[in-house]
């Protein structure tokens, strides 16, 4: 992927490139090193200075039922957000792929909501659904379900992935319909001469098709689940009740700014930290060269 | 091709319209309701437009402790346009740099800059914090758009754009006598319009929408953007002016669906270009 012609001169790259490699430096790698040293350091028995500890940190990490607790809590939550986000969104762009009426007026308001941030999203769900004052948990407390997301662990978490696979929908909209229209109409075409209806259709030929989308949206989807969402769960439950909704993210906000605890962060923040590297590393592995945005 | 409308897509397209549009509509209705009523349950999803006082009201005053809203809209703006043009400008320079040039640690450089991809600012953000307070960046607004343009999706992306260029192109500029920075400015970066436009719609919406970082880095009630001052605002369980915090949101989500809304096609186009 080199070019064959180029400009001669070596001061200039370096000029152009100072400015991203500075700023690389030190809000990249020196935070990045400065978690690593500070992962392996523990404050003092007398809290006076730090002592190098070396594993210490991730070994209590480890076995920290808490933590553990946090860390499952994540992956259902990763996985929630993620199959809900995706599958509304294919199925929407599923029919919008078709020729009907309307189409791009569908699309535009189909789309508009990238612009919604994670914690308005959650401010969003609130005014539907807190119970004292949305319209819709009003509603059910007034139908006989007992609705209350501050109190009802379970709620909360229901609360807090619906809001975020709602917020998502639209980025996996986008990208999925491109996909579903970079599919030859002649390979469709054929399908459809074979007989083969809508559902079998979809299943054999259209799914499969797509499917470099659907890799590329699982990892772009689970990297947001996993730390996009600090603004929305922040928001409605301050990973409350209790610890019911505390993903890594928020546990490494509350261990590290609210407690103090800042081995302890720095080690969480590495492990996140290498979960990252390794999804990255397998996705452009798989992928070749794409970005993301 | 059917004659009969699909009903089935429409079905489902106007169910996914209206889930999307639901809550926002909910939202723009409240905000003309009157906040007491709102409290007793007696939310209804009829906006009462003779009561639109509410938007001059917190616009121009200060509201539950908050500042007033023009006062937070403009630190967003600030915040989502620094973030936009800072990462697009070091960006170009980067990519043009590692794209037009041989030099000895070109490739060193390129992955020192590629390996940043991806790590999102939730994960390094006590470290980031202690480095802006060795620089004094604490509390100021630079401090609030600073760390977010140092990743390298935008020079990925550039990069890509830049490698396509015909080799014609670069030949008939050398052999016009014209250097690589009048080369960047008269050929490259009209080239890389659709690109810039695209990015520009995802970094002003990540700048706008951005909230554990702006909550760390500033205190200073000053410097809240809009997205902060709305999740304070609904933190205050009682005594809550829930039309001016509806109101508010409202404000909150203008502009960015504005500019997504009004540049979707390059947008669009930005963001799904490497999917083929």
């Amino acid at each position: 992927m080199d070019r064959r012609t180029v400009f001669h001169g070596r001061l200039l790259p370096a000029v152009l490139l100072l400015p991203q490699l500075t700023l690389t430096f030190f809000f990249f790698y020196w935070p990045a090193g400065n978690a690593v040293w500070s992962s392996l350091l523990s404050e003092d028995a007398f809290g006076q200075g730090w002592v190098f500890v070396g594993l210490d940190n991730f070994v209590d990490l480890f076995t920290d039922p808490l933590y553990l607790d946090s860390a499952i809590r994540t992956v259902f939550f990763c996985v929630a957000v993620s199959a809900l986000a995706m599958g509304i969104a294919l199925g929407l762009a599923v029919f919008a792929d078709r020729s009907i009426r309307g189409r791009a007026v569908y699309r535009t308001l189909l789309i508009w909501p990238y612009a919604i941030a994670p914690a308005m999203s959650a401010v969003l769900f609130l005014f539907v659904l807190n119970p004292r004052v949305g319209l819709l948990g009003r509603w059910l407390n007034r139908h006989g379900i007992d609705w209350d997301y501050t109190l009802n662990g379970g709620q909360a978490l229901l609360m807090v992935v619906s809001a975020s696979a709602w917020k998502q929908v639209s980025y996996n909209f986008i990208f999925f319909l491109a996909g579903l229209q970079s599919i030859p109409r002649a390979v469709i075409e054929a399908a459809r001469m074979d007989g083969a209806k809508g559902w079998r259709r979809f299943r054999t030929i259209t799914f499969p098709l797509i499917a470099p989308t659907t890799f590329f949206l699982l990892v772009v989807n689970v990297v947001y689940a996993a730390f996009d969402t600090f603004g929305t769960i922040y928001a409605l439950t301050q990973g409350g009740p209790g610890k019911d909704t505390e993903t890594l993210v928020l546990k490494v906000f509350r261990d590290g700014v609210i407690n103090q605890d800042i081995g302890s962060s720095s080690a969480q923040s590495v492990v996140l930290m290498a979960g990252v590297i390794a999804i990255t590393a397998v996705q452009f592995r798989f992928m070749g060269r794409r970005t993301v945005s | 091709m059917k004659d009969r409308p699909d009903i089935l897509a429409h079905a489902i397209l106007i169910l996914g319209v209206v889930l999307f549009a639901l809550p926002v509509w909910l939202v723009f209705a409240g905000s003309t309701q009157d906040s007491d009523a709102i409290i007793r349950g007696e939310l209804s999803l009829i906006p009462d437009l003779t009561n639109l006082s509410v938007y001059p009201r917190v616009l121009l005053h200060s509201t539950m402790g908050s500042e007033p809203v023009w006062h937070m809209l403009m630190i967003s703006l600030g915040m989502a346009l620094a973030v936009a043009f800072g990462k697009i400008t070091i960006s170009i320079l980067s990519a043009y740099a590692v794209v037009f040039f041989r030099f000895p640690f070109r490739q060193v450089a390129f992955w020192l800059i590629f390996v940043t991809l991806m790590l999102p600012v939730e994960v390094r953000i006590i470290p980031t914090y202690a480095v802006m307070a060795s620089f004094g960046l604490i509390n100021t607004f630079t401090g609030l758009w600073v760390p977010l343009i140092a990743s390298a999706t935008a020079t990925l992306l550039f990069r890509q754009v830049f490698t396509a260029i015909p080799d014609e192109l670069v030949e008939a500029a050398r052999m016009d006598g014209a250097g690589p920075l009048r080369f960047l400015w008269d050929v490259v970066l009209p080239v890389s319009g659709a690109n810039i436009a695209a990015l520009f719609v995802i970094l002003f919406v990540y700048g706008w929408n951005q909230y554990l970082w702006p909550l760390l880095v500033a205190t200073d009630r000053g410097l809240d953007t809009i997205v902060i001052g709305i999740v304070k605002m609904i933190g205050q369980e009682t005594q809550t002016d829930w039309s001016a915090v509806m109101a508010t949101t409202v404000l909150a989500l203008l502009p960015p669906v504005l500019v997504v809304v009004l540049m979707q096609r390059w947008f669009v186009a930005g963001l799904t270009e490497g999917e083929k």
